[in-house]
Order: structure tokens, then sequence, then C-alpha cells
């Protein structure tokens, strides 16, 4: 490429670790290289952005879609936990959250 | 508690306090923020959800207006200016509590900003600037199984994800400066603003105790004379006016005893305790990442000024105006509406009293006795007994028309507090009306001067206060249900 990298190895690194993906030396390497290439040519929209369009997080420009604050759901309790690998209690049960050292 | 505590007044001679203040509210609309999923309070686990709030992968977000709306009317109550445009956006973090793991929350665009209010602390008034208010949505409830009952060596966790998605909002206050001493007083004293103000709104519960208001408590010192400011903690969810109280107080005092023995104070947030003292909790040394981005569900609140001017007319009295207003209304004395204000939750029951047509006296007096034992009792805030403002107005009414006398309006409450029904069925149901009827009444008063004839004899004679002993005796003849002035005055007729 000759370019610099958009996104260094440590950002991905850092990345991974705060999306509790755990990445070994070499797929680091991969992902670094991909996601690079990625943001490079996602930048390239920049290049032809002309001043007057402003950075945007929606494609359609639509304001204020609302809802009245009415009720209306199907209770469906059991449907709900159908899903859930483990319930007790009608609640959806989920390992331990903090390992011993960790703080609360 | 294990913390090395300076005296507050000494501290106060070195140091300035400043506080920062993170209040959530939680609204009471009746839906929640991005769903139809009903917001009622202690239901049955995971009955209130769906797969917007449960965050099942297809489902699309979309906002309440209502909620949007009290958003509006909070920030302008605080004065703040209303954004143009505004986004929502992802919080992004890795805790159960969240089913997407992400909070839907706003970053660098909140709804309100720049705003400020009053606080007033022994005739001094302090200024609360506020930095902004924004809206976002609570978490689901855990269940800690195992260890102790907390998340720290607990065998697993249980997941209700019916809170999850009731419509949160933010205030967020600037740092406070120039409190001194007071700075207690005044976090209190605002919380309690923030507390009268959503429900003078409509738009909370306003329940402290229920967790619709928390507030996250920074405080930190930096020496007097010093413009830097010093390392603060945070302590999380302080959950009543009091508390709120005693974290600033004991803050100053742990921090003092740091910083006076060269100490460093730590970043850290803690944990309030009811026993009265903050506790270590997360160690803040590394900033947390949330990777905050605009939430791409949801598109951008640009609220209409049309709308803001609308919503900006129709806000409520100031509730430090509106309670000058009541107690002059009142006719109280500074001691009496101070006897009102102390009842937590009669203000309010006592005014909705007044507007069902009580006279402000007899309202006091049914809430703060009767009614204030009875919660008290029952271990119960006063809004929780079981008789409503129009039910105890319609219990003095039927007193006013000498329908019932004071003991048995009592009884009527009784049986109104027992769930027997309104006060009318009551009296019906219990056969508790004063007997009206003057042949019975006059010759049980004709029984009782026979019966007594020397009290009799005495009253001929003008000693009228041993009336007393035949009163009683019509009054038990009558089993308490006549009208002891009544009585009285048809004794002294026969007698006279
Ligand atoms: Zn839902």
């Amino acid at each position: 490429m000759g370019q610099q990298m958009v996104l260094t190895r440590s950002e991905v690194a850092k990345l991974a670790a705060l999306a509790r993906i755990e990445l070994s030396d070499d797929e680091l390497d991969d992902m670094a290289t991909q996601l690079d290439i990625i943001l490079a040519s996602v930048a390239s929209v920049g290049e032809v952005a002309a001043q007057d369009i402003p950075p945007t997080s929606h494609a359609v420009p639509l304001v204020n879609v609302m809802r009245e604050d009415v009720v209306s759901w199907t209770p469906n309790a059991e449907g709900v936990l159908a899903g859930a690998p483990v319930v007790e209690d009608g609640r959806f049960r989920v390992p331990r959250i903090l390992d011993d050292d960790e703080e609360a | 508690m294990s913390d090395e505590l300076m005296d507050y007044d000494e501290v106060l001679k070195r140091y300035e306090p400043v506080l920062g203040l993170e209040v959530h509210v939680e609204l009471s609309t009746a839906s929640k923020m991005w769903c139809g999923c009903p917001t009622t309070f202690g239901s049955e686990p995971n009955t209130h959800v769906c797969p917007v709030c449960l965050g099942l992968p297809g489902s699309l977000p979309v906002v309440n207006r209502k909620a949007v709306e009290a958003a509006i009317r909070i920030g302008l109550s605080l004065n703040c200016d209303i954004a143009k445009w505004c986004r929502f956006a992802r919080k992004n973090y890795f805790y159960p509590d969240m089913p997407k793991d992400y909070q839907v929350s706003q970053y660098d665009e909140p709804l309100c900003f720049e705003g400020h209010v009053e606080v007033e602390v022994g005739g001094v008034a302090y200024d609360i600037p506020i930095e902004r208010v924004h809206m976002e949505e609570d978490a689901g409830k855990l269940t800690h199984v195992g260890g102790l009952g907390r998340i720290q060596g607990a065998d697993y966790s249980l997941l209700d994800y019916n809170r999850a998605g009731v419509p949160l909002m933010e205030i967020v206050t600037k740092t406070i400066h120039g409190t001194g001493t007071a700075a207690p007083q005044v976090a209190r004293d605002y919380m309690e603003f923030l507390r009268d103000m959503v429900r003078a709104l409509g738009v909370s519960h306003g329940r402290m105790e229920r967790g619709n208001l928390r507030c996250d408590v920074n405080v930190s010192l930096m020496p007097i004379g010093s413009t830097e400011l010093g390392i603060r903690s945070e302590t999380k969810n302080v959950n009543s006016l009091k508390s709120v109280e005693t974290t600033v107080r004991y803050e100053i005092m742990r921090q003092g005893a740091i910083l006076s023995a060269g100490g460093r104070v730590k970043q850290e947030t803690r944990h309030w305790n009811e026993a009265g003292f903050t506790s270590p909790g997360r160690s803040k040394e590394t900033a947390e990442d949330y990777r905050y981005f605009p939430e791409p569900d949801l598109v951008p609140v640009a609220p209409d000024p049309a709308w803001v001017e609308e919503l900006r007319a129709s806000l409520p009295e100031h509730p430090s105006k509106r309670r000058a207003r009541l107690q002059q209304t009142w006719g109280v004395t500074e001691r009496e509406f101070g006897d009102v204000l102390a009842v937590e939750g009669a203000l309010d029951l006592i005014a909705a009293t007044v507007d069902a047509g009580c006279a402000p006296a007899a309202a006091r007096k049914w809430w703060l006795t009767e009614l204030a034992r009875q919660a008290n009792d029952l271990n119960v805030p006063l809004e929780d007994v079981n008789i409503t403002p129009a039910q105890v107005a319609e219990v003095q009414a039927l007193v006013d028309s000498g329908s019932l006398n004071d003991k048995l309006a009592r009884a009527v409450i009784e049986g109104v507090l027992a769930g027997e029904g309104s006060p009318a069925e009551v009296v019906a149901s219990r056969g508790l009306a004063v007997v009206s009827d003057t042949g019975a009444l006059s010759a049980a008063v004709d029984a009782a001067i026979a019966a007594n004839p020397d009290v009799a004899a005495k009253i001929r004679d003008g000693k009228v206060a041993a009336a007393g002993a035949l009163i009683g005796d019509v009054m038990k003849a009558m089993r308490g249900q006549a009208d002891a002035a009544a009585v009285r005055a048809l004794i002294m007729e026969k007698l006279s």
C-alpha cells in the first residue's frame, strides 16, 4: 500500500480487548491489515465529498420520528425465556459477573 | 468503616469543598422509552419485555414523545437552553443488566444544556449551574445468588428486564463552588428541589426509596485560595435526601484527613452505606472507554421551537413559590408550616385534600395526626396510607354537616384504612352516623337527668361545669353516636 496505517496494531488490540474478543498474535496482524484496508477504502468517500456536505450519521435526513406514549405489548413470559440458555425463577441466569480478584 | 476522619469545621478552615451532582430521574410515562412495554413497578419478572427492550436482533426502537416532552420540561424548569437538533448515542459496555451490551443515551449533543437554578440554605441563595439534561434508558435488575447476595463472591446472577428501557433523564451539574460549610445542606436541598420539581411537573413519581431519583455525588476539596480542582470521589446511587447530605459531609471529613496528612485522594467510585459512611468501589485510575457513537437506529430529535414555547408557557409554579403561596392561603405560622414540611409527602396530600373542599386546618389535622400515625405504624410513606385526599375531605364534610362527631369520624377513617370502602360505605355498614333523631336524644337526656338528680341540681344552680357528667352518660347511652355539643345544648335547655 505504501500509505501510513490508519489503524495501528495496538489500537486493534485495544479494541479487541474492549469488545472482549481474544485474538492471537497472528490474528491481530491479520485483523489490523484487513481493518486498515477497509478504513482506507471508506475514507476515500471523504475525498470526493465537497466542503458543503457535512458528515452525517444517517443516510436519510429524517428527524422527530416518535411514537405516542401508549402501552402496546403482548405478555409472553414463556416465549421470552424460551431462548435463554438457563432460566431460574422467571429470570435469566448468567454466570458470575466478577472474578474473585475484581473489584465491584 | 476504617477511614480516618478530620473534624468537619477544621477541614472547612483549610479547604473549599467542590461538588458535582448527577441525578437520574426515572420518568412515570405509561410505556418505555423505545417500545410499548408498560413501566409498572413490581410486576412478575420479565413480563414487561419485548424484542426491543430485550435487544433482540432485528428489533427497532422508536422514541416515546412523552419522554422527550418531559425532558424538555425538566430542562426549561432548570433554565436550560433546548437543543435545536440532537442525537442519541450508544454507550458500549459489557454488563448483563443491558441486554444489548450498550445503553442508548446522549453523548455530546444533550437535549438540554447550560442551565442554572437557585437553592436557598439558611437565607443564603446558592446558584447551582446545570451542565446538561439528557435522555437515556434504565437498565434491568440483577439479583446475585450465593456469597452474601452481593456481586462480589456471588455464584451467579439472575436478571429481570422489566425495568430495562424505562425512560431515564440524567441531570448533571457543573462543578459547584462557594458553598463552604453549607455544602452538605446545599446538596440535600438541591436534590429536594429536583424531587419536588419532577413531582410538580408530573413527569416522575419522585419516590426516592423506590429509586425513581438517584444521585451520584462527586466531592473534592481544594485548599482555600487555590484555583486548582482537587481529585474527586464519586459516590454512586445515593437514594435519600438525608444520605446525600451525609455523603457530602463524610467525604469532606475523609478527604480532609487524607490531604492534611500530605496524602493523595484516590479517584474512585464509592458506595454509600446506610450506616452513614462511604466505602471504596471500583478504582478509576484508567478512564472507561465507552466508545460512544451516534445511534444508527434512531433519527435525531429536533424540537419545534413553537412546541418548546408551548411547554415553557405551561410550566408549573416553582416549588418554593408554591410553598409560600400555600402557607399564606392556609394562614399558618412558619412553625406550623414547618410541621407540615417535616412529614414526607404531607404537603401534597394536604393541598390535594384542601383542593377537594376541606378546610386547611382540618386537612392538616387528619394528615399530621391520625394518618401520620397510621403510616408510622405500618412503616410506609404517608402517601401509601390506604385513603385518598378526596376521602379525607369527604369524612370532614360529614363532620362539618354534623353527621359525624370527632370520635365517629376517626372510626370512619379507620374503616376506610381497613379497606371497608369509601367513607359513605363505612358509615352505612358500621352504622356510624350521629343520631339526629331529636326524640331519641331528648329521651336519653331526660333519662340521664332523672338518674343524676344531684348533678341536675348543681347545673340548675349555675354550676355549668357539672354538665360533663351528664353528657358522658348520654353519649354512653347513645353508644357515642351523638354530637356532644348538641347534647350539651339540650341539657342546658332542659335545666335552665
Ligand atoms: Zn419492550
